[in-house]
């Protein structure tokens, strides 16, 4: 029902902007935005959503984490910040999921001061309630933020604890079971960035996982992965892009394991309204275009 | 003094730091990794002079009055208030006040202004994305078809999924391998130029 009422108000009122555009007339930009509003408001309001496959891309990197055995070691850095989080904290959110959920041993770390504050509100929200049983020190732990960009991949990658001598909380990493036959970052089994500045993904591959011959995989932010395509499939194992890759990585969960049906999947959730909104940017361009010739040729006929 | 300094330092270290690079032994790393420790402390210093300068900035603005120097005042108490909360005996960076306000302002008027762009991006496809050229044409075309790879095609889904695939992946990646040589390239030179002194922007006009 939602979404015929919202194909009917949007199809409406892109037929309006078509014909006022044929005719010659302005649309004023708030009204485009206004357009743009109220589509995103449906999409949102009906909960509308659309099935997600997994891309190979996407597929490769839950097949890695799938495929690792219990216990392996997988570092997932947050290095973003909140304007980009909507975009690319359900991809840290599911990772956690799956990460967890095949008892995999999971170090995080930030190369972003505010990454570290996003990363609090994914232990908070998603870790603890979800995963009770999960240790502090043995099943997971936060090694925190640390400055100096991509020099501290450059250290981390032969000495992580002259980096990081001691996690978050202040505790020395000798004290934690889970550090006992780490010594760098190439002890890891799998390396995870999350975020779409610098440093970033690109930063990862460039002085962790190449240098360091350790699997890489990445998640981005959608307007930096055309960047990142060019490390896949040799340097980066798979790669999340934007929205949609979240939204494929969390459709691929859910597929394999059903008791995350009931959790939050922000980016299946977020896919309407960005689907709703591709949709009318695509009409814009198109009407946009019909008016254009259209105006082009009555010009060439005066 | 002043220029040549910074000048001979420059060269030393970039030098240095080359020669390094093709030196796989403990004594260059453990050199190699004393430098990146004087890089964390040079950006601290420079953290320091940031927010010194902030302040220097938003409290002229506030004192005489000048244009938007209410903004200054909101930057000013949003920027102590922070630093304040943020300190141990008031909760410290976990404290309850700081992620209050990190997680419920902070994050969400980020990504209010991050997703401004749809709207921004909405009025700038109906308004100047025309085909007015074969070139724009190509690029309107592919923008298109790789928007489309997002929107539920139904039996249309798989060959624009394919196309849009090998877009990103033979004529972008392509250029982009292509731009990434070609910067890797020009960060040698202009490097180069930068250790032996020929570009000097970098120390000012003074």
């Amino acid at each position: 029902m939602g979404l015929i009422i919202s194909i009917i108000v949007i199809g409406g009122g892109l037929l309006w902007i078509l014909y006022l555009s044929i005719k010659g007339r302005d649309v004023d930009r708030r009204i485009v935005y206004l357009f743009v509003g109220t589509t995103v408001a449906l999409a949102i309001i009906f909960r509308l959503e659309f099935g997600e496959v997994a891309t190979p891309i996407v597929k490769s990197v839950f097949d890695k984490i799938e495929n690792l055995p219990a216990g392996s070691k997988i570092v997932l850095s947050y290095d973003f910040d909140p304007a980009m989080a909507p975009e690319v904290n359900p991809m840290a959110n599911a990772f956690i999921r799956h990460i967890l959920e095949k008892k995999h041993r999971l170090y995080f770390m930030s190369l972003w001061a505010t990454g570290q504050s996003l990363l609090s509100v994914s232990l908070d929200s998603v870790l603890k309630p979800e995963f009770p049983d999960a240790k502090y020190g043995v099943d997971y732990c936060n090694l925190g933020f640390k400055a100096g960009n991509e020099g501290v991949l450059n250290v981390v990658i032969t000495n992580l604890r002259k980096m990081f001598p001691s996690d978050a909380n202040g505790n020395s990493l000798d004290s934690l079971p889970m550090f006992k036959d780490v010594e760098s970052l190439k002890d890891m089994d799998l390396l995870i960035s999350i975020g779409g500045g610098k440093p970033g993904v690109k930063e990862w591959v460039l002085f962790a996982g190449d240098p360091g011959k350790v699997a890489m995989a990445g998640g981005s932010a959608a307007v930096s992965t055309p960047l990142l395509y060019p490390y896949w499939p040799k340097q980066l194992i798979g790669l999340l892009g934007g929205t949609k890759g979240a939204a494929e990585y969390e459709a691929e969960l859910i597929k394999r394991y059903p008791r995350f049906k009931d959790k939050s999947m922000p980016a299946l959730r977020m896919m309407g309204p960005q689907t709703m909104a591709h949709v009318v940017i695509i009409a814009f361009i198109v009407i946009g275009n019909i008016a254009y010739f259209r105006s082009r040729k009555k010009g060439e006929q005066s | 003094m002043k220029r040549q300094i910074p000048l001979v330092l420059v060269f030393i270290f970039g030098v240095l730091l080359a020669i390094q690079y093709f030196i796989p032994s403990e004594p260059s790393q453990k050199g190699y990794e004393f430098v990146l420790d004087w890089i964390t402390i040079i950006g601290i210093f420079a953290m320091v002079l940031g927010i010194w300068s902030q302040i220097h900035v938003g409290y002229y603005k506030i004192r005489h009055r000048a244009e938007d120097w209410k903004y200054s005042v909101v930057t000013m108490v949003s920027m102590f208030g922070m630093i304040f909360l943020g300190l141990s005996p008031f909760g410290g960076l976990q404290g309850t006040t700081f992620r209050l306000i990190y997680t419920n302002i902070f994050i969400p008027i980020q990504a209010t202004i991050f997703a401004l762009l749809a709207f921004y991006i909405a009025s700038a496809s109906y308004r100047a994305f025309r085909a007015r050229s074969a070139v724009s044409t190509v690029l309107l075309v592919a923008a298109l078809l790789l928007m489309l790879r997002v929107i539920p095609m139904g039996p249309l889904a798989d060959p624009i999924n394919k196309i849009g695939s090998w877009m990103l992946l033979v004529p972008n990646l392509a250029a982009k391998r292509a731009i990434l040589i070609g910067v890797g390239l020009g960060g040698v030179a202009t490097a180069l130029k930068i250790v032996l002194g020929i570009e000097r922007s970098y120390l000012g006009k003074d």
